[in-house]
């Protein structure tokens, strides 16, 4: 099986960790920060926790205020997201990504989302453009 | 992307820390976008929101010496006037709360911002001409001014608007250029679109219409201002829409073919009365009891004031009812006599105040009654819920205290 993929940078950085996957749109102010756990109800990862997470999700939503807060808040507890690989990059979310300085990366090869599963552990290089599978659960 | 001689030296700190640290972030947007370039906006508007990330990214601009080149209109944080002499409010606030609202202001000030406080600058105090190139965060706002008045900016965040009224410019991607600008989803709406809370539910219906830009057809009435300033606050609340068209209503929408751009739409949804009260019943508290009402999120405009006057006129309500809007409009419902009539049936009207604010935290566990879901959204991170109804049906069941 394929363990590396091709990606593009939305924001730099370069972390390992554990995968988390979401259908949804996700919107970080409705997001516990005391915790990661998703508070949305009927959220496709409600009551799972993001902290320190390489999320997998599509995109973000939600108004354009309270993503940048909600991430900050995240971020100051140490439960933001390691690394957000998405597929419908939007300015908000790209840009609160840039200046929180969480790596963020988008048009990731097809396969990568058949090949991932939660809980996998992977290695996402924005600067270089490659998310390697390190470790399958 | 290709900087002008200008713009590299404004990246490399010749221009100040601040701008350097703004081009710094543009750049990197743009870099993500594909942008090939940037280009100089005529104006701005910032969504500062009283909250952490907000101010610290400001206090940080500020602190490097920003100033903005093009002074920004800016959102509501929540009035210090009205809430520090409203006792239960009072009660309920920290005094980081009151402090963090000082600080907002004087970081703004500081910037050089226009200190308006309004979440609708589309219909009053920042109205941009068709095509103009600026760069506006707010959540109703930016569809506002992409899809009714033409102009052309990207769904900026409060952050990245900052960014931009300081540089001047903004880097050329997305809904800049007319490529992106045309419509991906054709909605067939079927639902009776009567009222303007109507266009409150058919914009919550963005899980249903997924990515990209609607084409709404099907709407034989022209929409009221605040029908459009409903349907883009709540696309953004379900979703993410920086961009719409309505056929025969919208500037770049003359006809169907105008609103492709000639291509086929890539998907088709089909949205009925039932959708809309399906919707409206997932997302509401259930009916009951209520503890009070809430409006004007996004702030209401003079003709909503009005609305809700002349329902409450010479009678007495059961529960507290508050009107959120700018300062102007509450002037002018003062100056023609409807505050009167609001507060002599127990209503108030609040100036300069958003709803995702610590000055409602008397409200925590209480259940309020609303027109708009994007005003009970967010609170429920604050213990508050809401039962969703159209405008008139939310003020009569203030009047008695429940709702059926």
């Amino acid at each position: 099986m394929k363990d590396n993929f091709l990606c593009h940078k939305l924001s730099e950085g370069v972390v390992e960790g554990e995968v988390l996957i979401s259908q949804d749109d996700i919107c970080y102010y409705l997001v516990d920060p005391a915790t990661g756990n998703v508070i949305e109800s009927g959220h496709d990862i409600e009551g799972q926790s993001v902290a320190q997470k390489i999320l997998v999700f599509p995109g973000g939503k939600g108004s354009s205020v309270v993503q940048a807060d909600g991430l900050f808040q995240l971020l100051m507890k140490k439960n933001a997201p390691k690394a957000m690989v998405i597929k419908n990059p939007e300015t908000v979310l790209v840009t609160s990504g840039i200046i929180m300085e969480i790596a963020m990366v988008d048009k990731v090869e097809e396969q990568f989302y058949s090949s991932i599963k939660n809980g996998d552990i992977v290695r996402v290089d924005a600067n270089n453009g490659e998310i390697a599978i390190l470790r399958r659960k | 992307m290709e900087l002008t001689q200008m713009e590299q030296e404004m990246l490399a700190g010749k221009h100040g820390e601040g701008v350097a640290l703004a081009m710094k972030v543009q750049v990197a947007t743009g870099e993500a976008f594909g942008a090939a370039r940037m280009v100089p906006i005529t104006r701005a508007h910032v969504a500062l929101s009283n909250q952490d990330a907000d101010t610290w990214f400001a206090e940080k601009m500020a602190k490097a010496g920003a100033k903005c080149k093009i002074a920004p209109t800016v959102n509501p944080g929540f009035s210090l006037k009205y809430f520090c002499g409203h006792c239960q409010s009072q009660k309920a606030m920290t005094a980081e709360d009151v402090d963090m609202m000082h600080r907002t202001h004087n970081v703004y000030k500081q910037l050089g911002a226009v200190l308006t406080y309004n979440c609708t600058p589309y219909l009053g105090s920042n109205i941009p001409q068709f095509k103009e190139v600026i760069g506006f965060s707010e959540s109703s706002a930016t569809p506002y001014v992409n899809a009714v008045w033409g102009a052309r900016s990207n769904r900026e965040s409060s952050l990245s608007a900052l960014c931009a009224a300081i540089t001047g410019l903004v880097p050329e991607y997305g809904l800049l250029l007319d490529e992106n600008r045309k419509g991906d989803i054709l909605v067939e709406v079927q639902a009776d679109m009567d009222k303007d809370f109507a266009y409150q539910m058919l914009g919550y219906m963005g899980k249903k219409i997924g990515p990209g830009i609607p084409v709404f057809v099907g709407i034989a009435k022209r929409p009221t201002p605040e029908a459009l300033m409903n349907l883009g606050a709540q696309l953004n609340t379900s979703g993410a829409y920086g961009m719409y068209h309505i056929v025969g209503v919208t500037p770049e929408a003359p006809t169907l073919e105008a609103a492709f751009g000639g291509k086929e739409p890539a998907r088709k949804v089909v949205i009925t009365n039932q959708d809309l009260k399906e919707i409206r019943d997932t997302i509401s508290h259930a009916p009951g009891r209520i503890d009070f009402a809430l409006f004007g999120c996004p702030h209401f405009s003079i003709n909503q004031i009005k609305q809700v006057a002349d329902i409450v006129q010479g009678q007495k309500l059961a529960v507290d009812l508050w009107i959120m809007t700018s300062a102007n409009n509450k002037y002018l419902a003062e100056r023609m006599g409807l505050k009167e009539i609001l507060n002599a049936a127990g209503a108030d009207i609040v100036e300069e105040t958003c709803m995702d604010q610590p000055c409602w935290h008397f409200l925590k566990g209480k259940v309020g009654i609303t027109d708009s879901p994007k005003l009970a959204y967010y609170p429920k991170k604050r213990g508050i819920n809401f039962v969703i109804r159209d405008l008139e049906t939310s003020v009569q069941a203030a009047l008695k205290g429940e709702v059926e």
